[in-house]
């Protein structure tokens, strides 16, 4: 099986899924951290459906390339959720959903009506499961995931006094000085940022076990927020790793191979936090 | 010119007012202890004095060279974050974070502080436990200490002795006292302890819906205000 790794390894397509799929995977566990603690799980979701519906509109307008569209507009719509809904009358779980499903539809809607492909519902599967785009990426594809999480981790680690003081409680933060409400402007562009990265690696229907599986994981064993941060990246990488290897191995489809592993190390965590008596709610 | 001047200051929330026409100043070194009956709006008052939430009407203005990352607040107790996975120290040295400016990381005076404060407060031993495993009088005091180390000029205290054993009671008294008469911070104060209140403060503000009282302690105590509290409590 060594062989069989190391003679992929030498394919320059299977080398590039390996660095996209550890760096999306590190950056969204660490996000993951503090929405799961924000009590935000659901933003991952509901953004990615976001994703989906740019995608849409990218294909509609014949974008060959079609990153800037979708960034421009899951990150507006982050932007949106997060502080919009602070003022809105909407709940904001309520929120989410509502545009969750609504820009599903109309995403579906427009690639149906307007998109001149010969395979739909191959390409709709494709990007909702991921299917096999990771195994695809060209070489500028791969330069830009490297730039944008190389500043999203730069990001995480000049600012992480920050994010734990606004995670852990935000008006203290904001009462003494510190500019909490721009802290989660950025975190929404980087949220933004994560989910079309991630769209790549795992389809869009699955990015939120990206995000929410480390963290929880994490916190079941781990009881200090760099302990948990930590774990939940070394963590996610790991599972990633094993994902995305055993798809090529056994010819299983990334995404759900991935996602699969993610859970496999949150029951095993699971279980040791029973066992050690640390895991607690 | 006062650290703190409130100008017929109305507070609430999304336009419903719960407090109205509030005058009162704060200079440099006072005590100003906020007194009230239950859900008379002295969280809501503090609130919109930290500027988490828009004065309802009125003004606040800040001067004597007063900033905003200069003071330390200590909310109400709440059941924040009742899984979040934090050590003490963490807690505690992110109130050190309106000293760092641009610095990403803190140097070793902010981790001084942090460990003076947690040795005033008397939770150093439990530095390295779990914040959500420790009782509520304990995580009153880290929440103390990480609003000791935000201090620089003002502290804004929100019942701080709620929820703490009496031996302790008197030694977070202590502690404000301390801080208040050698280091010169100026404190405000939510209480419902009257007593105290009377016997630390310099001026007291009462607010009630019908109108409030603000002054020094000495013209409180002649005011109709003090007496039908006292005897509120009495009967209570
Ligand atoms: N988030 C909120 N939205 C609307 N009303 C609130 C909110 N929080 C508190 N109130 C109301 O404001 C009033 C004052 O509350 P509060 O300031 O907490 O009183 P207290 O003096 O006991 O601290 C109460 O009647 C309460 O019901
Ligand atoms: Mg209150």
């Amino acid at each position: 099986m060594i062989d069989q790794i190391c003679q992929y390894l030498s394919f320059p397509f299977v080398r590039y899924a390996l660095i996209v799929g550890v760096l999306v995977s590190l950056c969204s566990s660490l996000l993951g951290v503090t929405l799961v603690l924000k009590r935000f799980s659901f933003i991952g979701d509901g953004l990615s459906h976001v994703a989906f519906f740019a995608m849409a509109v990218a294909a509609v307008l014949r974008f060959t390339n079609n990153m800037p569209v979708i960034l421009l507009i899951t990150t507006l719509a982050a932007v949106l959720v997060l502080s919009g809904g602070r003022r809105m009358k909407l709940k904001g779980d309520a929120m989410i959903a509502m545009l969750s499903v609504g820009a599903l539809a109309f995403g579906y809607l427009l690639m149906n009506l307007f998109a001149k492909t010969s395979n739909l519902s191959g390409d709709v599967c494709g990007t909702l499961f991921g299917s096999t785009s990771i195994l695809t990426l060209g070489p500028d594809q791969v330069w830009l995931c490297v730039g944008l999480s190389g500043a999203v981790l730069a990001f995480f680690l000049f600012f992480y006094h920050r994010i734990f003081a606004v995670t852990f409680d935000e008006d203290f933060a904001q009462a003494t000085g510190v500019r909490a409400r721009a802290y989660n402007q950025m975190l929404a562009v980087i949220i933004a940022v994560i989910i079309v990265l991630a769209m790549n690696l795992v389809g869009a229907l699955l990015i939120s076990a990206l995000i929410v599986f480390p963290a929880l994981s994490a916190m079941r064993v781990f009881k200090s927020f760099r302990s948990v941060l930590i774990c939940s990246a070394v963590l996610s990488v790991a599972c990633s790793l094993a994902g995305i290897l055993t798809s090529i191995l056994w010819d299983t489809p990334v995404g759900p191979t991935i996602v699969a592993a993610d859970i496999a190390a949150f029951g095993l965590f699971s279980a040791a936090g029973l066992f050690t008596g640390k895991g607690s709610s | 010119m006062s650290l703190l001047s409130c100008h017929n200051l109305s507070v609430g929330y999304g336009g419903v007012k719960i407090l109205e026409d509030l005058n009162f100043s704060v200079e440099r070194g006072d005590y100003l202890c906020i007194l009230g009956e239950n859900g008379a709006g002295k969280s809501t008052l503090m609130k919109t004095l930290l500027q988490l939430l828009p004065p309802e009407g009125g003004t606040i203005e800040t001067g004597d060279g007063f900033k905003r990352d200069e003071l330390g607040y200590l909310p109400q107790q709440s059941a924040i974050q009742r899984d979040f996975p934090a050590s003490v120290r963490e807690v505690v040295l992110s109130g050190c974070l309106n000293r760092c400016g641009w610095k990403p990381f803190y140097s070793l005076r902010e981790k001084a502080l942090a460990r003076r404060n947690m040795e005033r407060m008397e939770i150093l031993p439990l530095a390295k436990r779990c914040y959500r495993e420790l009782s509520g009088g304990q995580q009153q005091r880290v929440l103390l200490a990480r609003a000791l180390c935000a201090t620089k000029k003002m502290l804004l205290l929100d019942e701080p002795v709620a929820g703490l054993d009496p031996a302790m009671q008197v030694s977070m008294y202590h502690v404000i006292e301390e801080l208040n008469r050698k280091d010169r911070i100026t404190i405000l104060m939510v209480s419902h302890d009257f007593e105290a209140a009377l016997t630390y403060a310099s001026h007291i503000l009462h607010i009630a819906r019908g109108g409030s009282f603000f002054g020094t302690v000495a013209a409180y105590r002649a005011s109709a205000f003090a007496r039908s509290f006292a005897r509120r409590r009495g009967e209570a």
